[in-house]
Formats: C-alpha cells, structure tokens, sequence
C-alpha cells in the first residue's frame, strides 16, 4: 500500500516536473506528436510483424540447434573429440563476435558469393545470422544447464541400463531445462531485440520503417512509437523471465537430498 | 536350480586399476555364488567404491576379468548397457532422480530399458513400494521423503529391473541409526530371499551377520578374507584388527 502510494507520488511529481520544464512543448512536438504516431502506425506495424516474425523463426531454429550442439559437447570418447572440438569452436566463435558483424557478413557476404541456389532475400540471411549467433548463446545456456546436473545422476541412471541418449533425455535435460528456462527466456528477449538489427540489410521492419517515417517529417516521434511496440513485447517477457527465476531459487532451497550427494 | 557346477553369479580375477599413476586395485579376486554375499571392509580410499563401479563398468578395468554368469563382462566387445540391465546398483546418496515421483523412478528402467508394458511395470513398481511401505507416496518427489525411505527407494528402484546381481555402497553411512536399521533390515530380506550381492559397509554387526565372505581391503589389495567369524572374532592382520577397532560395532536398530 504505501509502497504503491509513495510510487505514484514519484510518478506524478516527475511527470509534472518534466512537463512544465521550458522546453517540454518542443519535445512533446519533436517525440510525441499523436498526429506523427497515428501517421507512422501502418507501417509500424508491418514492420513490427516482420520483427515477430524472425523472432519466433529464428527463436526456434536456434533453440533446437543449441540444444544439438550443446549435446554433441556432452558425447565422450576419443571418437568424439573432433566434434566436441568444433561444438566448442563454433560456441567460443559466435559468443565473441558482435551481432550486427555477423549480420553484414551474412547478409552482404554471402550474395557476394553469388552461389547458385542460395537465397538472396535479405530476411532470409539476416535470420541466418540471427540464428548462427543465437545458436552459441543458446548451446552455452545449455551446456551450463546439464553441466549443473549432477554426475551422481549420470551414474545412476547408466547403472540403471540407461543408454547415454536416454540418460540425457529422460534423467538430465529435465533438470536441466527446469534450471535454465531464466536464462533462455533472456535470451529470447534479446532475440526479440536484436530482430531489427536485420534492417542494416534493407528489410523493412519496425525500426527501419520508423526511421523511414521520421526522416520524412524530421519528427521522432515514430521512433517512440516504435519503441512502445517493442516493449509492449519485451517487458511481459522480462516479468515472466524473473518469475520463473524466483520459482527455480524457491524450488532449489527446499530441495533436500534429492539429487546430488 | 542351480547346481555346484553352474558358473559362479560373478567371477572377479586379478582386478587392477590405476588413476593415472596410482594403484587403486591390486589384483582383487573373489566369487560370488548363487545367494550369497561378499561383504568388503576397509578404511576410506581403500579402493571399496572404485572395486564396485568396476563390477558395473562405471570405469574401465586396466588388468583382470570380470564374469558374469561365466561371461567376460571386461570384454571391449560387450555391450556395457546390456550388462548394466543386470546388475543393480544402489549409491551411499541414494542418486533417486528428484524430478520424477516415487513411482517413476521405480517405473523408469523397467520401462526404457526393460521395454515393459506401461501397465506391468506400474502393477510392478506398486508392488514393490507396498513392500517397502511406500504405497501412499506414490505420486510424491523424492526430496519429501526420510533419508531412511529414500534409500528403500533407491533398492527397490535397482530391484525393479530383476537384477541378478546387488551392488551396494556404503548405503546407510548418510543415515542416522534408527534409520540405517530399516534400509539394513530390507538388504538382510532380500538375502534371504536369495538375492546375490555385493556390499560395502562399515556396519560390522551387520557385515558379521549377513556376509558369506568377507574381504578386507587396505590400499587396494585384500589383506585378510574368509568367513564373518573368522574375520571379526580372529582377525590375523594388525590392520585389520586397528580397522575393527575403529568401527562402528552396533547395528542400527530397526526391527
Ligand atoms: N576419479 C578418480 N580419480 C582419481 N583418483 C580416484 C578417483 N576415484 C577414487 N580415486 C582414488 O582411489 C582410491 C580409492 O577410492 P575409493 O574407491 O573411493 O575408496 P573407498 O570407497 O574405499 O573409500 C582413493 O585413493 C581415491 O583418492
Ligand atoms: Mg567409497
């Protein structure tokens, strides 16, 4: 109660405070013209499906694509070496390079190419290189998960007749998934973000065609109004995202001797 | 029926194995006959758990064989999932798998594994759990149970498969007394029923009461071996003696 009233005050006083400041009509003009947004929003929100789009593409391919490799990476044995190697190479790779690299790389080199049979629509290549990047974050997510599991588990459900790909599917990735589903929801939110980096390529999404309308009018307010769409999506997964984290810490502190040792 | 020229349930030979440049197991060898149990001793970093995980090739042997039922089992040929299936193996931390409910864990091997039909392995597992009282905690995870009932578990989770032979780790050195008594009580049953095995335990009284042989081990080799009487009330090596001396004597009560 008083949490809430003593938030609202702060609300209102800032509001308040920020628009009698001298300069407020101006930016009121410049950032929150209703006319500028209401005229922005069609193309606004074709651009935004387009967002939503590679978002939820993109969002699956590299969560099942992680997964892959975060499992090749678990496979032991010398025969395995050279494909734990290259998972790892490929992870350590695409972690340390800076997203929008990796798009103009795939998006403007590989046309370059001129590869028959490749697709050349920019979408296309700027998901790939979504995907490429969110693969490895995605792999790391959950290599740390299964790497939380215990051995103890391992060597019980093997002792039991499991084979190793049952041993993952039934015994650790259910543990594991259970602990990371913070940090993946993190990752989709950053996903969701990074989507518009695809507009460095010429594809129209929201930013891009926010940036189209405010170059027209030399007014920002499309900017905001894309901004507004974009939290419209990522705050709900933010909240989910710190639910989920306080359930997973809830259910570690009252987990007796369950698992481990 | 078993007959005395049937092979032994588990046949160990010249067991050696080294962690890098350590010597863990000096050429162990024992027999295991239909029904009975070899009880190993020794203080911690013996070689005890590293002897059982061997038996169940959780770890590579570096010299000797192992047989089961009369088949080498240290064969690089042999499938280790199959010789898995018919062991069964319960961990001095239970190991039950907090994810799945009292009557998953016991469902889970025999239905993976075992390929048996949902329904007979539910009929089975419902069994068991009865047995070990456990029938109204079937829907339950793990992390609610006493340590004492998830360690019950855990062997009727190894007994769900039929094993033919029992390997058991120090299973109640995680377990209070009173405690300890139930899970003993259950493994003292299931001796009695037949059931091959092959434990190691700092529970003399116990040990005394249920082993056929006892082997003591002191840095990876047996020192001393023979009958519960023999070892424990004659005991021939100073270390053996100071080992006894050290020990828990009393059993948990439990019946
Ligand atoms: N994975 C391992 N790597 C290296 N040394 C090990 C490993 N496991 C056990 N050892 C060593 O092997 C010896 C025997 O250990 P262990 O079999 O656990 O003995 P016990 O069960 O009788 O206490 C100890 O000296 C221990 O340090
Ligand atoms: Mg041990």
């Amino acid at each position: 109660m008083i949490a809430a009233a003593s938030t609202a005050v702060v609300a209102v006083a800032v509001v308040v405070g920020v628009t009698h400041t001298s300069g407020w009509p101006r930016v009121r003009q410049r950032f929150f013209s209703g006319t500028e947004i209401a005229a922005a929003w069609p193309a606004a929100r074709h651009g935004m499906a387009v967002n939503l789009e590679l978002f939820a593409a993109c969002g699956l391919a590299a969560g099942a694509l992680g997964l892959l490799v975060a499992l090749l990476r678990t496979l032991a044995g010398p025969v395995f070496l050279p494909v734990r190697l290259l998972a790892a190479v490929y992870t350590d790779l695409f972690r340390g390079l800076p997203v929008i690299l990796v798009v103009y790389l795939v998006g403007f080199g590989v046309p370059a190419l001129r590869l028959r049979g490749f697709p050349s629509d920019p979408r296309v290549l700027g998901g790939a290189a979504l995907v490429l990047t969110y693969t490895a974050y995605v792999a790391e997510v959950f290599r740390a998960g299964i790497e939380s599991v215990h051995p103890s588990q391992v060597a019980a459900a093997r002792s039991l007749g499991l084979s190793h790909a049952q041993t993952m599917r039934r015994v650790v990735l259910p543990q594991a998934v259970r602990r990371v589903a913070p940090a993946l929801l993190n990752d989709a939110i950053s996903l969701q973000k990074d989507s518009s980096l695809v507009s460095v390529l010429g594809v129209v999404d929201a930013v891009r065609a926010a940036q189209i309308a405010t170059s027209a009018h030399f007014n920002y307010s499309p900017y905001v109004l894309a901004g507004l769409m974009f939290l419209a999506i990522t705050v709900p997964l933010t909240r989910v995202t710190d639910h989920l984290a306080v359930r997973a810490a809830r259910r570690r502190g009252d987990r007796r001797a369950g698992g481990g040792p | 029926m078993t007959t005395a020229t049937d092979p032994p349930v588990l046949s160990v030979r010249g067991l050696v194995k080294l962690y890098g440049d350590a010597v863990v197991l000096r050429g162990v060898g024992f027999d295991v006959r239909a029904g009975q149990a070899v009880v190993l001793v020794g203080g911690s970093g013996s070689g005890k758990s590293t002897l059982l995980r061997c038996l169940n090739l959780l770890e590579t042997v570096d010299d000797g064989e192992i047989l089961l039922a009369g088949e080498e089992i240290t064969d690089p040929r042999v499938n280790v999932d199959r010789v898995r299936r018919r062991i069964g193996v319960v961990f001095q931390s239970y190991n039950l798998f907090p994810h799945l409910t009292v009557l998953k864990n016991v469902m889970l091997a025999p239905v993976l594994v075992h390929r048996m039909p949902r329904e007979a392995a539910r009929e089975r597992a419902r069994a068991l759990l009865d047995r070990i009282g456990l029938a109204d905690k079937l829907d339950v995870y793990p992390d609610r149970l006493s340590g004492g009932q998830q360690q019950r578990l855990a062997i009727v989770r190894a007994l769900a498969t039929e094993p033919s032979l029992l390997l058991l780790d120090e299973i109640t050195s995680a377990l209070d007394p009173e405690l300890a008594g139930e899970v003993l009580d259950l493994v003292g049953e299931l001796k009695r029923e037949g059931m091959p095995m092959v434990l190691a335990t700092h529970e003399m009284a116990f040990a005394r009461e249920l082993a056929d042989e006892v082997l003591v081990l002191d840095d990876g080799a047996v020192i001393e071996r023979g009958a519960p009487e023999r070892v424990f009330g004659d005991p021939r090596q100073a270390r053996t003696r100071r080992l006894l001396a050290g020990a828990r004597q009393t059993r948990g009560s439990g019946r």
